[in-house]
């Protein structure tokens, strides 16, 4: 479904990504590993359009996205969530969620239209499925940093991705909900029949719910394959896996 | 009112909003002057070519971000001010364009006093609308977080041009009140110190809150026409107030009283940043 080929950045004289290449399948669940400062977040704005690659290609179902403005590459399909907390902190939950809903179905220049009661259903039920509803009128920016990183992924479902990216969904969180995310991010994705691409340091999640492993290092994609495959990598065991 | 559309909602410091009141007062003014129209095509024409100003420098403004979006926009809207002020064979110069004929039917002040409580409060209703509308909630989304509409899927950009070009749209409709009022129309209408003067009323009032203008255009008046018979320095009272309610009120006069008022009613939020 998605195709990254070679991808380049560099900010000024920095190489931030330096030959990044990727291959995501429909339905899959893939996860991105490496360092911090291996490029893993530069490379989900380059997907995200955020950024501008300096060459390479990204193909998303067959299309070049690489160039194109991040509202465009979102209405394609592809929606992320962010590492550091990036909602509407002045909004209610509802609102937040409720914005994207809005510019998924193109009503976002409705001028005349009371936006009260619009697209509630969709609404309430994204919010029902990560279990938020009970805070559906707090003011986004008074929840705590779980529930916030939680409401990213909302934010996200309400465009009705096909390929939703998650940059560290769990940063910051406890173990606890560290796991009740995951598992929600897992039931998320079986229910809707989501793609996820995502990247996390707990290399314990990682395994467990990753169907393949891309490793990053120093801006490079080391390789790319099965769990298995990368943990009897000698580089990863001897980089991550504190083996051998 | 329309300022705040655009400056509390849309995040946009709109820094020259008069201008956009001058050109709406002028182009009626002009029209009834020079032309034989009819009246009520002026009254059209007025918030029209103030919009399509609007659009013009909108267009360039939205390509700049928070501060450099307010330069840029004070230095083009001073520019037509400067068109304003020294095309004196079309605009009248510095002398402005003076007694302009209303219709019999506005003539009487009760008449036009009632002509133009009903188009504001139409106004009113309008933008109320239009805030509560998908538009608005989207507006106010782009205002919390840009980055974040463009991630959902949001042209930021051409949003922002939109709502300044309702706003401009609005700001006109005023112009064309002001001439109905004063029967006249002078360059300092788009001079910036005006802009400056509605843009203290928004933050007076309260930034975020539908209302908040009004009473903040209402302490200003009341300031003016109260303190300024003991004293020319009225304006003094002002900024001291206003470095008051900047300290203490973050969110304005109405956006304490609400917060005071939500806060009785449920348990209180956190306060916003100004």
């Amino acid at each position: 479904m998605l195709q990254v080929e070679g991808v380049i950045k560099s900010f000024d004289e920095f190489v931030a990504v330096k030959g990044a290449t990727l291959s995501v399948g429909r339905g899959e669940i893939v996860a991105v590993i490496g360092p911090n400062g291996a490029g893993k977040t530069t490379l989900f704005n380059l997907i995200t359009g955020l950024l501008k690659r300096d060459s390479g290609k990204i193909l998303f179902k067959g299309e070049d996205i690489s160039g194109l403005p991040s509202y465009e590459i979102c209405k394609k399909g592809i929606a992320r969530s962010f590492q550091i907390v990036n909602i509407f902190p002045r909004l209610t939950v509802l609102r937040n969620v409720q914005v994207a809903v809005l510019s998924q179905q193109g009503k976002s220049n409705a001028l005349f239209r009371p936006a009260k009661s619009m697209v509630l259903d969709e609404t309430k039920g994204i919010l029902e499925s990560v279990g938020l509803l009970d805070k559906s009128q707090s003011i986004a920016g008074a929840l705590s940093h779980g529930d916030q990183k939680i409401l990213e992924i909302a934010i996200a479902l309400g465009n009705e991705p096909e390929l939703l990216i998650l940059d560290e969904p769990t940063a910051g969180m406890s173990p606890e909900e560290t796991s009740a995310t995951m598992e929600l991010v897992k039931r998320l994705a079986k229910m809707r029949g989501l793609t996820i691409l995502f990247c996390e340091h707990d290399m314990d999640i990682v395994f467990s719910i990753a169907q393949s492993i891309m490793v990053m290092h120093q801006g490079r994609t080391l390789l790319q394959g099965k769990p298995e495959e990368v943990r009897n990598n000698p580089f990863v065991q001897e980089a991550y896996l504190g083996v051998g | 009112m329309s300022l705040n559309l655009v400056v509390g909602h849309g995040g946009l410091f709109q820094f020259h909003h008069g201008v956009f009141y001058g050109v709406g007062a002028y182009t009626v003014a002009l029209m009834l002057k020079k032309t034989s129209l009819p009246m009520w095509m002026g009254f059209v024409a007025g918030p029209l070519a103030a919009a399509i100003i609007g659009l013009i420098i909108g267009w360039f403004c939205v390509r700049l971000t928070r501060l450099y979006f307010g330069m840029l926009q004070i230095s083009l809207g001073s520019l037509i001010w400067v068109i304003v002020f020294r095309w004196y064979s079309f605009t009248g110069g510095d002398d402005g364009i003076p007694g302009i004929s209303m219709p019999a039917i506005l003539s009487p002040p009760k008449n036009s006093y009632y002509f133009i409580l009903i188009i504001l409060v139409i106004c009113l209703v309008l933008m109320y609308l239009i805030l509560k509308s998908p538009f608005g909630s989207t507006l106010q989304a782009i205002r919390d977080n840009p980055q974040r509409c463009e991630a959902i899927g949001i042209n930021v950009r051409r949003h922002q041009l939109i709502a300044i070009v309702i706003a401009t749209f609005f700001a006109g409709v005023a112009g064309v009140l002001f001439v109905v009022l004063e029967r006249s129309v002078f360059a300092d209408l788009l001079f910036w110190v005006l802009s400056l003067e509605v843009f203290i009323m928004c933050l007076l009032g309260g930034w975020f809150t539908f209302a908040g203008p009004v009473l903040g255009a209402a302490i200003i008046v009341a300031l003016r026409t109260f303190v300024g018979i003991f004293t020319e320095y009225w304006t003094l009272i002002l900024g001291i107030m206003l470095i008051l309610i900047i300290f203490f009120l973050p969110e304005g006069v109405m956006g304490y009283l609400q917060n005071v008022f939500k806060s009785q009613t449920r348990e209180s939020r956190n306060g916003g940043r100004p």
